[in-house]
């Protein structure tokens, strides 16, 4: 990727790396490599995904997780990404065990509808719960040290993230006092803390990138911390922004003597077709060009670093998501 | 923005087109419910078929939810209002004669989902009970933002639409932008869901008590629901309890049945008269969330349209492979004597860009084949990918001729 503007990140400086964006920007994928980016060189990083379909498994090509935390894949340099699906009703049961020692309970809190009250209408609590599941990763201690080195959460997107992370707001309406209401404090105390950075991918495209500079102001007002913009799926362009310009100018014979020169074509009909036709779809490249310019600019205007990732042509194997790691590593401290 | 060229490009799938200018001129059809993942381009997929449909004639409603703002600007709105505005008439639509022009109508609305609540309190409760319910904060946060609240205000909201059409005829079409969510299931589960909460044991248990009033309530609750309830006490903390029971007490003796209301609106959505767009770009998981969806609707019995791909791309000359593409851009960078204008160069670039876009459309090609493989009856329209964002009724218009474009003659 060519050079990009603004400071350079120090992903080390934190231990929560919160990843969110837009639907359709790749919010997951970008999550899965910085997760094994972060693992590079004998790293434990934890990989936590909310209320998903299970993406962390396609993404790494496995069998669906359980709730519990998995293995799922090996860094560069021998670093170990651990994976978990955070299910709402497990991380329920898992607190009523912790906290009240009242596990026994669940079946008949399901009975009367108080399980589905918790984990799937009442936004707050199940906030509360899928937060709280990911900030006691983070947290957690063995003898030698912290459990995890980082802890990466594949987050909700852009327009709902600043509602989620600021679970105390959420609770307010429902809990001014009480356990919930402590749970809430102390899951934002982790949240709000320098400890946490919240990153936003975006693509060069205006509709996600107002979104993204809508998202960073909201953060910003309820105390969370940002984190780098990272601008996913950069077409490498084959010509620079000027030479797109000078193909306007282009005469549709030349072109065609090229292809024939280049012996993309056998006959001077089909070269000065093809060439007409590839001159507009030139044409279509110098648009999307001058737009990812523009685009390019409102994103630095935002005034968070900034990261970019290629284009995978290929779509996102495994191999892709390696390569993204590889492409975060060439552009971050940690 | 580029009008997309007549079909030279062979489509991606084999399904059968999906024609939408027929079903947008089909008057047995009077809703259309658009769904799909985040980021496909449902709103502006839907907005574009409104546009179309009032451009052939149609009275239309377009339904949207959160939209981005400057396709909200783009329909005239401007801000979330909960009311139905005219966008644009007939005559002011169309860019060239249509058919029926000068008779259709496009109007647009933004749900606002707790005052589509609040209404609806305010509606079948008596002045002072209403008082209660709204001023009660359990109501507050359950308006505001419980899951399943803005899908339950979309369907009713829908519900009413729908009645105002079947009694005056204000429109006789109306198309839904469904709610972003994490799973477009959520459109159809997520009210019944919100429904059968408020009409469960747990709610109807915590009504019980209320009616003795006060501090006491919490603790006669206690007792009344037995361990459990000594549970829900420590968990939720007792003044949560005492909101809820006061809300619920307040609430049942005026609907009673949220769970029936939320049924009788998912039935609407049965009907013939009702048609489901599933929008998709030509990636993995859009697609995935697609086939869930389709499955879906096969098997409550939920009438299918079709499946609108965007953001298709459509390299041209398709018959140029990427392979070619790339030996014929090697040969002219590695040309010894390039011409001074460097025509070589550029046309070297030229043929990279056509491999790349050949690549994506090999993948895109493939992943849409493992949904439309597995679903070859559902018709598909494909929209070519555009070059620029929409934000204005021109753009809109030519989102809609890429629309409309597949299943005609061209086809």
């Amino acid at each position: 990727m060519g050079p990009v503007s603004g400071p350079v990140i120090d992903l080390g400086t934190a231990r929560l790396h919160v990843v969110t964006g837009k639907g359709g920007v790749g919010k997951s994928v970008v999550a899965g490599a910085l997760a094994l980016c972060l693992a590079r060189g004998g790293r434990r990083v934890l990989l936590v995904e909310l209320e998903g379909r299970q993406g962390i498994a396609t993404l790494f090509d496995i069998e669906p997780l359980p709730y519990t935390e998995q293995h799922v894949a090996t860094a560069a340099g021998g670093g170990e990404v651990i994976a978990l699906a955070v299910d709402a009703e497990e991380a329920l049961l898992d607190y009523l065990e912790t906290f009240y020692n009242l596990r026994r309970a669940g079946a008949a809190l399901r009975r009367i509808g108080a399980i589905d009250f918790a984990t799937t209408v009442a936004p707050g609590l199940r906030d509360v719960l899928l937060t709280g599941k990911t900030c006691e990763a983070v947290r957690r201690r063995t003898e030698a040290g912290f459990d995890f080195d980082a802890v990466v959460l594949d987050a909700p997107p852009t327009g709902r993230i600043t509602q989620v992370l600021n679970v105390n707001a959420e609770v307010a309406g429902l809990a001014r006092v009480g356990p919930i209401r402590n749970q809430a404090d102390s899951v934002m105390d982790v949240l709000t803390s320098p400890q946490t950075m919240v990153h936003l991918v975006t693509l060069l495209e205006e509709m996600p990138v107002v979104e993204t500079a809508e998202a960073v102001v909201s953060l910003r007002a309820a105390s969370l911390p940002t984190g780098a913009v990272i601008v996913n799926k950069v077409r490498e362009d084959p010509l620079s922004t000027d030479d797109w310009a000078r193909l306007a100018g282009v005469d549709p014979q030349a072109v065609a003597t090229a292809l024939l020169a280049a012996r993309v074509v056998a006959t001077p009909d089909r070269a000065h077709r093809f060439a007409t036709s590839l001159l507009a779809e030139g044409g279509r490249a110098e648009q999307r060009a001058a737009l990812a310019v523009q685009q390019r600019a409102a994103v630095s205007a935002i005034g968070l670093p900034v990261i970019e990732l290629p284009l995978l042509t290929g779509g996102v194997e495994l191999s892709g998501l390696y390569a993204l790691a590889r492409a975060l590593a060439g552009q971050v401290l940690r | 923005m580029q009008a997309p060229s007549p079909a030279a490009v062979a489509p991606l799938t084999e399904n059968p087109p999906l024609d939408l200018a027929a079903l947008l001129a089909d008057r047995g059809v009077s809703i259309l419910v658009c769904t799909g993942a985040g980021g496909v381009g449902k709103t502006t997929t839907a907005a574009a078929l409104g546009v179309h449909a009032a451009q052939t004639g149609r009275q239309v409603c377009v339904m949207t939810i959160d939209p981005a703002r400057r396709l909200a600007q783009s329909l005239g709105l401007t801000e979330l209002d909960n009311e139905p505005r005219t966008v644009r008439r007939a005559a002011q639509l169309a860019d060239d004669a249509s058919d029926g022009a000068g008779t259709g109508r496009l109007d647009a609305m933004m749900l606002d989902m707790k005052r589509t609540f609040d209404e609806f309190v305010l509606l079948h409760a008596p002045a002072e009970r209403a008082r209660t319910i709204l001023d009660n904060p359990f109501y507050q946060a359950l308006s505001t933002s419980f899951a399943g609240t803005q899908e339950y205000m979309a369907m009713e909201k829908l519900g009413q639409l729908h009645a105002t059409t079947q009694a005056d005829g204000t429109w006789d079409l109306l198309i839904v932008d469904t709610p972003p969510a994490r799973s477009a299931l959520d459109f159809l589960d997520a009210p019944r869901r919100l429904g059968s909460f408020l009409d469960s044991r747990l709610m109807r248990l915590l009504t019980t008590p209320a009616k003795l009033g006060g501090r006491a309530a919490t603790r006669v609750l206690a007792a009344g629901v037995g361990a459990f309830g000594g549970a829900l006490t420590r968990v939720l903390g007792s003044s949560l309890l005492a909101d809820i029971a006061v809300f619920v007490t307040a609430l049942d003796s005026v609907f009673g049945g949220f769970q029936q209301r939320a049924e009788a609106t998912f039935s609407l959505l049965q009907q013939p008269s009702t048609r489901f767009l599933v929008i998709a770009a030509p990636e993995r998981d859009p697609l995935r969330e697609a086939g869930y969806f389709i499955e879906r609707l096969q098997r409550d019995g939920m009438p299918l349209a079709g499946l609108v791909l965007n953001r298709v791309v459509r390299p041209e000359p398709a018959e140029l492979s990427a392979e070619v593409s790339i030996a014929g851009a090697e040969h002219l960078e590695q040309s010894p004597a390039g011409p001074a204008d460097g025509v070589d160069r550029l046309v070297g670039g030229l043929l990279r860009g056509h491999a790349d876009l050949m690549r994506t459309r090999a993948r895109q090609a493939a992943v849409t084949t493992l949904l439309t493989g597995a679903h070859p009856e559902v018709p598909v329209a494909e929209v070519p990918a555009l070059a620029g964002d929409v934000h204005d009724l021109p753009g809109l218009r030519a989102v809609a001729r890429a629309l409309t474009a597949t299943g005609g003659p061209s086809a």
